[in-house]
């Protein structure tokens, strides 16, 4: 009974909070009269039923929280996720090599393709430095920046193509994360954050200011695609072309089609180097700068070093990324690179969980392809998209693989509990 | 005949306007147990730090005595330096493990010089080829004679967060013991452990040092200290009162005020080094 009461109070509160809020917004309406000019008009009818479903609402939530059945310890949950992990890796990978091979598949899915894998391999090499050395960076997107621009800067002016610029690149971004990383060694958290957040507006200003080597603003286009082994992707056929030398008709698909190839590779490439590198010791001295700094210095291990190879490496598969999607657009501008990129790439990381390969991947194809997909939803997309987001956090505030997998063990691998496991303070 | 191991200048050590070590110096002998002992304050844990080199001392010398006569300036070490040249191996007065890795996981990071330089510069290791696998295995085998020693080997797949507090306070010195030191500081390693575990834990350090490893301890348990030290300084207001064997500090009248705060009307502290001196003689006495 005195839950009832309380319950009853409860609920009053929130809609009294609703009716403050909603007054404004719904009871009232300002509209045009015939002679021109404003009217007020009041909507009493619709604010009761916002305030009355608020009500309703608060009191189903509290009966749920009451009523609701005892949840299982949250490292049960963790394992049956993890069992079948095991499974849903492989299948995403066969889904992921099968899907330009599906029959009758529309150019705009592999499309979709391309961009949501251009994203995973952004995500896993952020994650290598948000995930595994705890280093919160929030202007991941220079790196890309610093591949995409290395790329077209040097196609336009050495005539050089993809294949050649791919390494290039990557040293280009990982010589940029060394140089990021020396002025924000001494810093943690929310420093660290704020002067990453910094560069990676340095470098997208500097891109749209230095008009006579980037172009500025209006950008760099006609940037090469790939090439087969020298055999080009082009529409019109002729000589040196894909389709000529394999006896087949040009289709715009072909070219997308081995784009996705190129992407699902350099992915593929990011996911097993990192995790080859978290058996090493190296990635073992990411982990613990993440779980905690002073130790690991005690133990003779140079921070700084340490922390620097997080950078360069993560920032290394940024550039190949960001070469990548220079290849793909032919054109890029300063437009390409904001802060919002950064954001993304981070959002994608934090909501995959932190540190999990497999989480980031699912995460991405949320992120990216829950828009994409739902385009006919016109102005409820981002609703959508918002309160999905908002649902997997309070379901799974660590991500959805918060747990973590040891890299050694003398007996039976045990999975490691997201409550045990540090989430780093930069 | 014993050696110098560690021998302390006139190590100085200001913040601001407080001196918290003053003018310290001592000599740790090899194969030796030294314990620093003194009142809450006293500078015990700052002196700590900076042999430790996590303090840049503001003057005097540490030196560490690899071979007899050949000594090594710890303070001009760059501080990840004094665990892997200096070989002097730490632990801390509030715990720190890296709490989401496993135990086992925990004694890999503390050889993780040993183990990277067998990486060639993580491009060999990656690709699989390399001396790296030996590497690793000798790695694991040291890591599971330590986890033998500290009674943790049914815990070494679990994580370090989850061992109780004594299980936790032993990983700590197995993961220093890791890093193959000349000299394991520990920083009140008795703080917080019931009797049967104190006693485990003499054991484990007696174990340690017939090892070979010399041991420099700040301890507030006389139960320990008396027990297993070979020598003993003590320190108060950041100056050393009195150096010597445990039968010599026991009746030493400086030590003894300097604990009940006699002899000193004037000072501040006193009343409250009064009631911290009372559980600290008591064991003390118990222990003559």
């Amino acid at each position: 009974m005195r839950d009832l009461t309380h319950n009853l109070k409860d609920s009053a509160a929130v809609a009294f909070v609703a009716f403050l809020l909603f007054g404004p917004f719904i009871g009232l309406q300002l509209g045009d009269s015939d002679s021109g000019n404003l009217t007020l008009s009041t909507r009493p009818e619709l604010l009761a039923i916002a305030v009355g479903l608020t009500f309703i609402a608060r009191m189903l939530m509290l009966l749920w929280h009451d009523h609701r059945p005892r949840k299982p310890p949250k490292l049960q949950v963790a394992e049956a996720i993890r069992k079948s992990g095991k499974l849903i890796a492989p299948a995403l990978l066969v889904c992921a090599i099968g899907l330009p091979l599906i029959p009758g598949i529309a150019n705009f899915y592999i499309d979709l393709g391309v961009l949501i894998m251009t994203y995973v391999m952004l995500g896993w090499g952020l994650n290598i430095v948000v995930g595994l050395a705890g280093l919160l960076d929030l202007g991941y997107v220079a790196f890309y920046a610093v591949g995409a621009y290395s790329f077209a800067l040097l196609s336009q002016d050495f005539n050089l193509g993809f294949w050649e610029c791919l390494p290039i690149s990557g040293l280009l971004a990982a010589c940029w994360g060394v140089f990021l990383g020396f002025p924000v060694l001494r810093l943690r958290g929310d420093y660290l954050a704020i002067v990453t957040l910094a560069f990676g507006e340095i470098i997208r200003l500097v891109i749209t200011n230095w008009v006579s080597l980037t172009g500025g603003p209006n950008g760099i286009y006609d940037i090469p695609h790939p090439t087969l082994f020298g055999l080009t992707f082009s529409m019109a056929g002729g000589p040196g072309t894909f389709s000529d030398f394999f006896h087949v008709d040009p289709t715009p698909q072909q070219r997308t089609t081995y784009l996705y190839y190129i992407i699902l590779a350099l992915a593929l490439l990011t996911n097993w180097v990192t995790l080859r590198l978290r058996r090493q010791p190296l990635g073992r001295a990411w982990e613990a700068l993440r779980e905690d700094e002073i130790a690991c210095r005690s133990l003779g291990i140079n921070l700084r070093n340490t922390k620097l190879t997080a950078f360069a490496i993560g920032a290394m598969f940024g550039g190949f990324a960001g070469c990548f999607f220079a290849t793909r657009q032919a054109f890029i501008s300063p437009d390409s690179f904001t802060f919002i990129e950064s954001a993304t790439v981070l959002a994608i990381v934090v909501l995959g969980g932190a540190g999990s390969q497999l989480g980031v991947a699912l995460a991405a194809m949320v992120m990216i392809g829950i828009p994409a997909l739902l385009q006919d939803l016109q102005i409820y997309r981002m609703l959508i998209f918002g309160i999905a987001l908002v649902t997997i956090m309070v379901v799974r505030p660590r991500g959805f693989i918060s747990t973590r997998r040891p890299t050694v063990s003398l007996g039976k691998t045990k999975i490691i509990g997201a409550e045990m496991v540090s989430e780093g303070r930069g | 005949m014993a050696e110098v191991l560690l021998r302390l200048d006139e190590l100085t050590m200001r913040f601001g306007g407080l001196t918290a070590v003053n003018a310290l110096s001592f000599e740790a002998l090899r194969g030796d147990i030294t314990a620093v002992i003194g009142p809450n304050g006293a500078g015990k844990t700052t002196a700590f730090n900076c042999i430790t080199g996590f303090y840049k001392p503001s003057s005097g010398g540490i030196t560490i005595y690899h071979k007899p006569g050949e000594g090594m300036l710890l303070n001009k070490l760059p501080g990840h330096s004094i665990a892997r040249k200096g070989r002097v191996a730490r632990t801390f007065q509030n715990i720190r493990l890296f709490g989401g890795m496993t135990v086992l996981e925990n004694l890999m990071v503390a050889q993780h010089n040993e183990l990277q330089a067998a990486t060639g510069f993580g491009v060999l290791a990656i690709l699989g080829i390399g001396r790296y696998r030996a590497a690793e295995k000798a790695a694991i085998e040291r890591a599971k004679h330590w986890l033998e020693a500290t009674n943790l080997i049914d815990r070494a797949d679990d994580p370090a967060a989850s061992l109780p507090y004594g299980a936790q306070r032993r990983l700590e010195i197995a993961r220093a013991m890791c890093t193959d030191p000349v000299l394991l500081c520990l920083d009140e390693p008795a703080a917080g452990l019931n009797p049967r575990e104190s006693i485990a834990l003499n054991e484990l350090l007696l174990k340690i040092r017939e090892g070979g490893c010399s041991l420099l301890l700040i301890e507030h348990d006389m139960g320990v200290v008396m027990k297993i030290s070979d020598h003993i300084i003590v320190l108060d207001h950041g100056k050393k009162i009195a150096d010597g064997t445990p039968e010599q500090i026991r009746n030493d009248p400086t030590v003894i005020a300097a604990y009940l705060g006699e002899g000193d009307e004037d000072d501040p502290d006193a009343p409250i080094a009064e009631s911290l001196a009372e559980s600290i003689v008591e064991p003390l006495e118990d222990a003559t």
